[in-house]
């Protein structure tokens, strides 16, 4: 059946951004790769059908929203936020996000000291929290200039900081992934902690950009 | 960073043009790569090292070439084959018999478990 699909891809998706053609066009030989991969290893025992369907519908379960609940359990929390400061990996574990490196290290925003996260041999990125990177983060602009000039990348992204505020910039390995844990915006007091992350954007989380209260 | 013997993928500090903003929904096909290292590492039969490794070796032309997951699902290929799941000759055969399915991606993969 041609049009059993339940996406139309083209224009903008349900997240907001364009289709890329990459199942639309002709078949690459990368694609065709892919699926003489799959096939292999299910014919050969190593894996089947369901364990990789089972292994994207937990791919697509993660996303900005889950650190966002983090971040504003942080917010209301006191104790939380001393837990997750501490040992970052144990403390979202408590919330039921496994753990995927070695280590999460949560770097936390303060009015003096504002964090950013790169990888810049590669693109390690807290999965377990936000779901697979946006392609900004791991390309080589990204990579290459915001541990040299953050606050000029950081500007690009429309973020202008205070020459007063420190900026530190975190670089990710595959054992050590790091999140930011922004400044709560004033003016949310006594907000829930659903209305409260849902000002916390994924962009939020890696430092390019900052909660802001809606106006 | 002028004088440091560094590896191209090592990238922080170099000059680099404006960050292009790009970002696009995943499509199934790089979902299933990931997928397929997810599983091969979590089964041990290659580490994020060996991934990252084959990743490096493809070098500089390779990143500039072919997308993300491309150059992944060739690592992974890589590994799979240096791991001995199967041969270079099998993977040959597959692949022929994948693109003879049809011209799109949908057609070729068959798509039993997607309906």
């Amino acid at each position: 059946m041609p049009h059993d699909d339940p996406f139309e891809h083209t224009g903008m998706s349900p997240s907001g951004h364009p289709y890329r053609p990459d199942q639309d066009g002709p078949l690459t030989r990368f694609q065709a790769m892919e699926i003489a991969i799959r096939e292999l290893l299910i014919e050969k025992g190593v894996t089947t059908e369901a364990e990789i369907a089972a292994a994207i519908a937990y791919m697509d379960t993660r996303s900005p929203a889950g650190g966002a609940r983090v971040v504003a359990r942080a917010w209301t929390d006191p104790e939380f936020r001393a837990r997750l400061l501490a040992d970052g990996s144990a403390a979202v574990l408590e919330m039921g996000f496994p753990i995927e490196a070695l280590k999460l290290i949560v770097v936390e925003n303060t009015p003096r000291l504002h964090n950013v996260v790169v990888c810049t041999l590669c693109s390690c990125y807290p999965r377990n929290l936000l779901g697979l990177p946006p392609d900004w983060y791991k390309q080589r602009a990204y990579r290459s200039r915001v541990v040299r000039e953050p606050r000029r990348v950081l500007a690009e992204f429309g973020l202008t900081l205070p020459e007063g505020i420190q900026v530190r910039v975190h670089d990710s390995t595959a054992d050590q992934r790091y999140i930011v844990l922004p400044m709560r915006p004033e003016g949310t007091e006594g907000w829930s902690e659903e209305d409260l992350a849902a000002l916390v954007t994924r962009d939020c989380m890696i430092g390019v950009a900052v909660p802001r209260r809606p106006q | 960073m002028s004088g440091i013997d560094k590896s191209w993928h090592d990238m922080g500090g170099e000059a680099a043009g404006p960050i292009e903003r790009t970002e696009h929904d995943y499509a199934l096909w790089e979902k299933r790569v990931d997928a397929l290292y997810t599983i091969a590492s979590g089964k041990g039969i290659f580490t994020v090292d060996a991934l990252r490794r084959v990743l490096e070796e493809m070098g500089p032309e390779a990143f500039e070439t072919m997308s993300y997951y491309e150059r992944w699902v060739e690592a992974i290929n890589r590994n799979l084959i240096a791991a001995g799941v199967y041969s270079p000759a099998e993977l040959a055969t597959k692949m022929a018999e994948v693109e003879a399915r049809g011209d799109e991606y949908a057609a070729a993969s068959l798509d039993r478990s997607d309906g």
